[in-house]
């Protein structure tokens, strides 16, 4: 019969689509990630020779020195992805990031110009954020505020306090005791890059080899099924809130040393968005309970790639900015997608 | 599809072969169900037997296997979708609403199907239309309220008479009413019953969804039972009984299907749980009760009686008012969930996909989430080679049905994911379990082998607790029963000194017209119930 041959197919095709979903859900954007890196190293070496027989020799995106400025590029965004990925796995948000940033790197660069105190300017900056996000955790998680709300708040908050700290200048110290690891390598890998990779594996060994990690999962999955399970969902909430904010106070440090200065004002502006945008496009679900770090260390690439690859190639700056927005929402639809395919029923 | 002819011969609905499946599940097989013009049709079968199923399909919200047939009116139609089966006059009223309650009745009434004003205010809407149309529907089922009150001011009853108006006023001419008493007083129940009868009378073909006998017996002129998602028969109305009903739905002798092999000599000992005037303030009014060792204890009751409620006050998931919970004899601090845990007291929910399971966690997670801080190696590294042993252990042990331990616990059966969280329960070794409708979505195998597992841990010396709304359940595993109405316990049978665990008594505890008792008096109230059962 008709009916049932139709049938037949649709059974054929759901298998298939069954055996194609867990490839798309490990693989995550890695094959983008690549396909972009392709495409970037064609183009330009295109635009260089205009000969499509030579373009791929003669590119300019795939050289050593290149794929070392995409890391160093990605690095502060790696580092900042890591900690909203705690955030997002907990399905909240965390949009102080920037903010907190800016103002460690106040912190440190100000601690680093008093005489004596310098040693101090490092982990001042560590503390100071992981203060900030302590804040944004304990209003979330003990007075239950929505996370948007806090961190909307805070973001605008902390923002005022990063002028503040300077009197709403630039500070400089060209003698910044902690400037290696915004320039310096150690065997030719630039120490950003070293930090960005550390922070991700230590990550990845919270999340997915201690108990607290598999807390965060859980209360991600469904926070009143974590409570009911004798899990202290808001100790979970403060930890990650915590996380974020000391993560970004790392960031803050990082560019400090990159820069030799901090400027309350400028320092880490829409960062945020840059950090969720990784999150999102490494495949974590924004409800939270799905996703890994890893996922998150493509992300922060492919924006660093997008970024580079388009200036590269010569795109205008107008230009970049809204393919990095198409690509965001992309990465959205494929989420939804990807949810989907689940087995959410 | 266009017209059905009103006067038709023959069954206005006719449902034949119809099948579902769900993965690998199947829901459905083969099943047949027509009802008649002029009928109240019951359909009936313990939960999972694929009642819902059966009429979410009719209401075209699920679309069955290839081979099914449903007719209307004596022409073959296809379900495509919900606006198909509105189109062909199959309305349902859902026990969840599906009213907006920002908007009026007459809004309500005419969702979907607005009047447009003519001529100037043309593409406007044309309310003062609206509310007289509406206002003739509610004058004809008697209802009490207007058509330009806004729904969120209305009682539940009421908004379920907009739901019945909605469906009259579209000419609707098959009726599913799912479960429409369980949030209604005695008075209200009796005025749905007659708008449902004039409805009948004047043509109406009414799918009736329930668990209550009673109202089954008062009501339906024809009833269908289902059992495992097949087609077990229909009684006409000479045939209707108690007995009949009960026997079609089991489907086999109820004393071989629950298990009550463990001895509860402890009784009269001394309790391994008591709480003493447990309350919330609102739902829960002043409980106490005890529980011994070796004993498995159920709480019976209608919905809303507070039975969940009182479950989650001594689990401290909500915060009591009132009370105390003590565990062999000395008083805990129960204030969250993980207080409960340390005190051996567990609770299963009644709800394990929103709040008991985490869908997105592979099966050996969502065992071992409650264990792994006590498993975890120097102060909290996971210990993989404990969990993956416990989840294989809690597989062989409960009977779990999976392809592996890694897999996601979203993908599997009702019966298997309940396992799953008992056996996330079991791991940290309680003393006292309440479980909260434990074979609710479970199918019938799965079902046993729970009743089983229940009778084995009360064996251990472990108390359960068990509340469920199946009552051949509770008589069946149960050794004493409390039954709980409007949040107090009202009466209390089985145990060496109260009447015997039967339907009957039960059923009058739970009609018995007296308000609540306060507890102090609740001897007295022991005592009403003995005289009544000699």
């Amino acid at each position: 019969m008709n009916a049932s041959t139709g049938n037949a197919l649709q059974d054929a095709l759901k298998k298939h689509q069954l055996n194609f979903m867990p490839l798309i859900q490990t693989m995550g954007m890695l094959p983008v990630l690549l396909i972009l890196c392709i495409l970037f190293q064609l183009v330009t070496g295109y635009a260089e020779t205009a000969d499509f027989s030579h373009a791929w020799q003669s590119g300019r995106f795939l050289s050593w020195q290149n794929l070392s400025i995409i890391a160093q590029q990605a690095s502060i965004n790696t580092v900042l992805g890591a900690g909203m990925t705690f955030v997002i796995l907990t399905g909240g948000i965390d949009l102080s990031v920037g903010s907190i940033l800016a103002a460690s790197a106040m912190v440190a660069v100000s601690i680093s110009l008093v005489p004596g105190a310098s040693f101090l300017a490092f982990p001042a900056a560590l503390a100071g954020g992981l203060v900030l996000g302590l804040c944004n955790g304990g209003l979330i998680a003990f007075l239950r505020l929505p996370p948007f709300i806090v961190t909307l708040g805070s973001m605008t908050a902390v923002r005022g306090l990063a002028r503040l700290l300077g009197n709403d200048t630039t500070v400089f110290n060209p003698d910044l005791p902690f400037a290696f690891i915004g320039n310096g390598s150690i065997f030719n890998i630039p120490w950003l890059v070293v930090i960005a990779f550390a922070t991700v594996v230590i990550s990845w060994a919270v999340l997915r080899r201690t108990v607290l990690g598999l807390h965060i999962y859980a209360v991600g999955g469904s926070p009143d099924a974590a409570r009911l399970s004798g899990i202290r969902v808001p100790l979970v909430l403060l930890f990650v809130y915590g996380v974020s904010g000391l993560l970004s106070g790392l960031g803050g440090a990082m560019s400090a040393a990159r820069l030799y200065a901090a400027n309350g004002l400028q320092l880490g502006q829409s960062y945020e968005l840059d950090a969720i945008a990784a999150v999102i496009l490494g495949g974590t679900s924004f409800v939270g309970g799905v996703g890994s770090i890893w996922g998150t260390l493509i992300g922060a690439l492919i924006i660093s790639v997008l970024t580079n690859g388009l200036v590269l190639t010569g795109v205008s700056d107008i230009w970049q900015f809204i393919i990095k927005g198409f690509v965001i929402i992309g990465a959205v639809a494929l989420d939804r997608y990807r949810l989907r395919g689940s087995a959410r029923t | 599809m266009s017209e059905i002819e009103l006067r038709s011969a023959g069954p206005i609905l006719e449902m034949r072969n119809i099948s579902k499946t769900f993965g690998k599940l199947r829901a459905l097989r083969n099943v047949q169900f027509s009802v008649a013009q002029g009928e109240i049709h019951a359909l009936m079968g313990e939960n999972g037997a694929g009642k819902s199923t059966l009429m979410k399909i009719l209401a075209g919200a699920i679309r069955p296997d290839a081979g099914s047939e449903i007719s209307i009116g004596g022409t073959l139609v296809a379900m495509t979708g919900p606006m198909a089966a509105k189109a062909l006059g199959v309305a349902v009223i859902y026990q969840e609403l599906s009213l907006s309650p920002n908007l009026s009745v007459a809004e309500n009434i005419y969702l979907g199907r607005e009047l447009r004003g003519k001529g100037l205010a043309a593409g406007w809407l044309d309310r003062a239309a609206m509310i007289e149309g509406s206002a003739d529907v509610l004058r004809r089922l008697g209802a009490s309220f207007t058509a330009d009150a806004k729904v969120c001011d209305l009682t539940l009853a009421e908004r379920q008479l907009v739901e019945i108006a909605r469906a009259v006023h579209s000419n609707s001419k098959i009726l599913i009413m799912d479960e429409p008493t369980t949030t209604l007083s005695e008075r209200e129940t009796e005025r749905l019953f007659t708008i449902i009868r004039a409805l009948r009378d004047e043509g109406l073909a009414i799918v009736y969804i329930s668990h209550r006998m009673e109202e089954i017996y008062e009501l339906s002129d024809r009833v269908t039972v289902l059992r495992d998602g097949t087609y077990v028969g229909t009684l006409e109305t000479h045939a209707i009984s108690p007995s009949a009903i009960v026997q079609m739905m089991v489907g086999r002798d109820i004393s071989t299907f629950y298990k009550k092999n463990h001895d509860a000599h402890n009784l009269r000992g001394k309790p391994i749980l008591s709480v003493k005037g447990m309350s919330d303030a609102r739902r829960v009014k002043g409980c106490s009760l005890e529980l011994h060792e070796n004993e498995v204890l159920g709480i019976a009751g209608l919905v809303g009686a507070g039975r969940t409620e009182l479950a989650r006050l001594i689990y401290g998931a909500d915060k009591a008012s009132a009370g105390s919970v003590a565990v062999d004899g000395v008083v805990k601090r129960i204030a969250t969930p993980l207080d409960a845990i340390r005190a051996g007291i567990l609770y299963l929910t009644e709800d394990r996909k929103e709040l008991g399971l985490f869908l997105d966690m592979s099966i050996c997670n969502n065992i071992n989430v409650g264990v792994a801080s006590r498993d975890a190696r120097m102060g909290g590294l996971l210990n993989f080679r404990r969990s993956r042993e416990r989840s294989a252990q809690a597989i062989k042990d409960l009977n779990i049905k999976v392809s592996s331990p890694k897999g996601l616990v979203g993908a599997l059966s009702g019966g298997n994911q309940q396992k799953v969280l008992l056996s996330r329960l079991l791991e940290l070794n309680p003393r006292v379990l309440i479980l909260d409708e434990p074979t609710r979505g479970v199918d019938i195998g799965a079902k046993s082998e729970i009743y089983r597992l229940i009778d084995n841990l009360a064996q251990r010396g472990i108390g359960v607790i068990v509340i469920s709304s199946e009552l051949p359940e509770l008589i069946g595993i149960c050794d004493r029963v409390l039954v709980m109405r409007e949040g107090c316990i009202a009466g209390e049978l089985g145990g060496p000194s109260n009447a015997a665990i039967n339907q009957n008594n039960i059923a009058a505890i739970l009609t018995a017209a007296s308000e609540c008792d306060v507890p102090e008096h609740r001897h007295t109230h022991y005592s009403n119930l003995e005289s009544r059962a000699s």
